[in-house]
Parts: C-alpha cells; sequence; structure tokens
C-alpha cells in the first residue's frame, strides 16, 4: 500500500505491506536510525518518535497508519545544531550508552512544550517509560529541569 | 521481531462502512484503534486477523462534550485526551486520575479508553472506574445501533458482549456531583499494569459504587459491599465491616506480578483508604485528585 509521510520535514511516498510495523520501515526503508528496537512491545520507550507533534512508540504503530501524517525523530529536531536540551544532556552527562537518548529528548521535548516549568513530578512522569540502564535517571532528570529554567544551573 | 502473518488492511471512513466491512469477515477481522494492543498480539501472534480495520479516519470518535449531567466520551478518546480535558477535569476528574496511571505518556497518547475495555484483560484500569458511573457503550453493527449497559460489558476474561461486526461509537456515562478514587497498586510509581485495583465512586446519600480489577477473570462491582454501604454514614466500624468481605468478594490469582495472597490484603488497604477519599471528594475536600493512596 502506498504511504505519503513526512519524515523530518522530508517527504517520503513508500509502498509497504499492511504488517509492515512502523519502526523497521523508519529504520530500514527511510534510513532513520534513532528510534531504537528494544522490547518491541511498548515497554522500554527506545523507539519513541513524534507524530503530528506527539510521543508514541513506533513499535507498535503499523507504517500503513501514518498515512499523511508528520514524524519527527531526534535528528529532526537537531537538523543544523543541537537544541539546548540536547546541550545540557551533554553538560549534565544525561547519558553514557546512548541507547535511551533519542527517545528521552523527544520525551522531554513533548513536555517542555506543553509545560514549560515542569517540576521534578512533572518531569519524571514524562520519562516513566523511558528505560534507562545507565544514569539511574538523576542526570536526565537534572538536564530537563536546566533546560526548564533556560540553561541556567 | 516482524509481525509474521500478512493480513489486509482497510481504513473506512464511516462507522456503518466499518461495520459492514466487519460483517463481511466474521471471525477473522480486528478493530484497529490506537493499536497499542493489538499491535503487540499481532507481533507475538496471540491474534493472527485476516483483515485490520482501522477506524481513525471515521470523524465525530474523538468528541468529549457535557449534556445536563451526561458526559459523551468517543470511542477514539485517548487517555491523555481524558487528562488534558477541562470537561473531565471539572465533572469526572476520577477518569483523568485513572488515566494518569496508564502506562507512559507515548501510550497514552495512543491508546484509547473504549480500546481498553474491548480488550477487557482484567487489570484493564477503565474497567472499575467506568462499573462506578452508570456508564453506557453505545455500538454500531451491520444491523444497526444498540446500547449495553456497563455491568453488562465485561462477560470473562477479554471477553465482552461487544459482537464481531459491532464497533463502539461512544460511552455516555451519569457525572451527578460525586467523588471517586481509584487506586491501584503498581511495582513502583511511574508505568506498570495493575496488580490489584479499586475504583469507588460516592454519591450524596451514602451510596457507594465499589469495584475491583485485577483480582478476577473480569472488573467487577461487589453488590455485598455496596449494600453493606448503602445509607449509612461512613465510620470506622462501617469501613472495617465492609474490609472484612474483600476476601470473599474477590478472586485473585498468583502469578509473576503478585500472590493472591498480597493482592487480597493490598485490596483491604485500598479500600479502607479509598472509602473515607471518596467521600471526602464528594463532599469538596479530601486529597486532590491524582493523589496516590498507596
Amino acid at each position: 500500500m502506498e504511504v505519503t509521510v513526512k519524515v523530518n520535514g522530508e517527504r517520503w511516498d513508500i509502498d509497504v505491506a499492511p504488517a509492515d510495523v512502523l519502526l523497521d520501515v523508519l529504520r530500514e526503508r527511510i534510513g532513520v536510525k534513532s528510534p531504537k528496537i528494544g522490547c518491541e512491545r511498548g515497554d522500554c520507550g527506545s523507539c519513541t518518535i513524534l507524530l503530528d507533534g506527539k510521543t508514541v512508540r513506533s513499535c507498535l504503530v503499523l507504517a500503513v497508519e501514518v498515512d499523511g501524517q508528520e514524524i519527527t525523530t531526534v535528528e529532526g529536531i537537531s537538523y543544523e545544531s543541537l537544541s539546548q536540551l540536547q546541550n545540557l544532556f551533554l553538560s549534565n552527562n544525561a547519558f553514557q550508552c546512548g541507547f535511551c537518548a533519542p527517545a528521552i529528548v523527544l520525551s522531554a521535548t513533548e513536555l517542555l512544550d506543553n509545560n514549560p516549568n515542569p517540576t521534578r513530578h512533572d518531569v519524571q512522569e514524562a520519562l516513566a517509560g523511558n528505560l534507562c540502564r545507565c544514569t539511574g535517571y538523576e542526570p536526565i532528570i537534572e538536564a530537563v529541569l536546566a533546560a526548564a529554567r533556560g540553561g541556567a544551573k | 521481531m516482524v509481525i509474521a502473518k500478512e493480513f489486509e488492511y482497510q481504513r473506512p471512513s464511516t462507522i456503518e462502512e466499518a461495520a459492514q466491512i466487519l460483517a463481511g469477515h466474521p471471525g477473522s477481522a480486528r478493530v484497529l484503534a490506537g493499536g497499542t494492543d493489538l499491535v503487540a498480539w499481532l507481533r507475538d501472534d496471540a491474534v493472527a486477523p485476516d483483515l485490520v480495520v482501522d477506524i481513525k479516519a471515521i470523524p465525530d470518535l474523538h468528541d468529549i462534550s457535557l449534556e445536563g449531567d451526561i458526559l459523551h466520551l468517543g470511542s477514539l478518546v485517548t487517555f491523555s485526551d481524558l487528562i488534558n480535558s477541562d470537561i473531565v477535569h471539572e465533572r469526572a476528574p476520577l477518569l483523568a486520575e485513572m488515566a494518569e496511571t496508564v502506562a507512559s505518556t507515548g501510550i497514552r497518547n495512543r491508546a484509547t479508553m473504549v480500546g481498553n475495555i474491548c480488550s477487557a484483560v482484567p487489570s484493564c484500569d477503565a474497567g472499575p472506574v467506568l462499573l462506578g458511573y452508570d456508564t453506557t457503550v453505545h455500538l454500531i453493527g451491520s444491523a444497526g445501533a444498540r446500547s449495553i449497559d456497563i455491568n453488562d460489558w465485561f462477560v470473562g476474561l477479554r471477553e465482552t458482549a461487544r459482537t464481531g461486526d459491532e464497533i463502539v461509537s461512544h460511552l455516555t456515562m451519569q457525572v451527578p456531583p460525586h467523588g471517586g478514587v481509584y487506586v491501584k497498586l503498581m511495582r513502583y510509581a511511574g508505568e506498570d499494569l495493575a496488580q490489584a485495583a479499586v475504583g469507588i465512586v460516592a454519591y450524596p446519600g451514602d451510596q457507594y459504587r465499589v469495584a475491583f480489577g485485577a483480582v478476577a477473570p473480569k472488573p467487577f462491582r461487589s453488590a455485598r459491599i455496596e449494600n453493606a454501604l448503602q445509607g449509612k454514614p461512613l465510620d470506622e466500624a462501617l469501613i472495617a465491616e465492609v474490609v472484612a468481605m474483600v476476601a470473599d468478594e474477590i478472586r485473585p490469582i498468583d502469578d509473576i506480578r503478585a500472590t493472591a495472597a498480597y493482592r487480597t490484603r493490598i485490596c483491604e488497604v485500598m479500600l479502607e483508604r479509598g472509602l473515607p477519599a471518596a467521600r471526602d471528594r464528594l463532599n469538596g475536600s479530601g486529597p486532590a485528585y491524582g493523589t496516590r493512596l498507596i
């Protein structure tokens, strides 16, 4: 089936089978590798993308479902330069292996778009379901809170 | 891991058309809304339909509106929609309290509440809450429209009263002044399925609805506990009386997430804490909605 989708601002017309999962199509057909293959059942969050501005688990979406929609991945939010949030991830050592980082950056971006002054609890809630096995989450939460403060310590 | 079995995909633009398509594929078609259950099941080969009917192109199923004391919720309303709705926060904040306990934002942005009760797993969070209200499930089938009382909706383990060619169009719920609580046992705050859950709605005149989730094959109301509470001011002795009934009312199992004994004990605690909170919220006090009681 022919699907038209905008990925990070670029229009793609691709032929997919109904059983093709969006995550696999993004990675293997479109070549966007930041959404990761983790649990493949919606638990770990590593396949998170923004679909029409909202985070979704791309492992639980069929490619045929997103015809006419717009997808943003971490490649799309840092096309020209890193976002302030990404820079704060760097300065806070908020990732180690980096596997979870694209998804967490997207989840935090969605949070800050909807709620520019989140509490620590809001950040924890927004990032819940994005598993990180390296950091213990504290530097991630600090980076997001720092971004909410406009980068101030 | 890819989805092993091929299937056909259709995206009708009216609910009647969707019902006709389903009627033409008896027993071999599945309805797709948010997909957070269905796509996981397809991946697991737990379901293997010949046809998937995506209802997301059907307009008018996203509605959240109020007419008098009747709340109207379209079948494509997601858990995030509930959390972000002013109408829900004003008239049925219990729905938002429940929705905030469902999985993660990335799931809540996609998963629909109606999909939750159509999947009808024992731990479905919407079950105990919708049972607390006078909720009616409205369906469109190839033979026309019908309505089902939520008390007749859950038939058994992952089984509902919906027939294969029917699609839920919307729910209507009575939302007169009330106080509610949804208490859910999870391994940690943040994201988990319910190991046990209690939904309570308190109405004026010491009327209570008490429903349990994840401690029987389906979510259910306890008539015995509700009758014992009816018309009597809540006090410690009355709470103790109904808490003592919990063990006989529920049918929990031992599984990887909790033992039956633990589920039973925690249901007692959740009822003990939930009842006064529901009463106090009815009276405009009590813990703010969203406060975790366990």
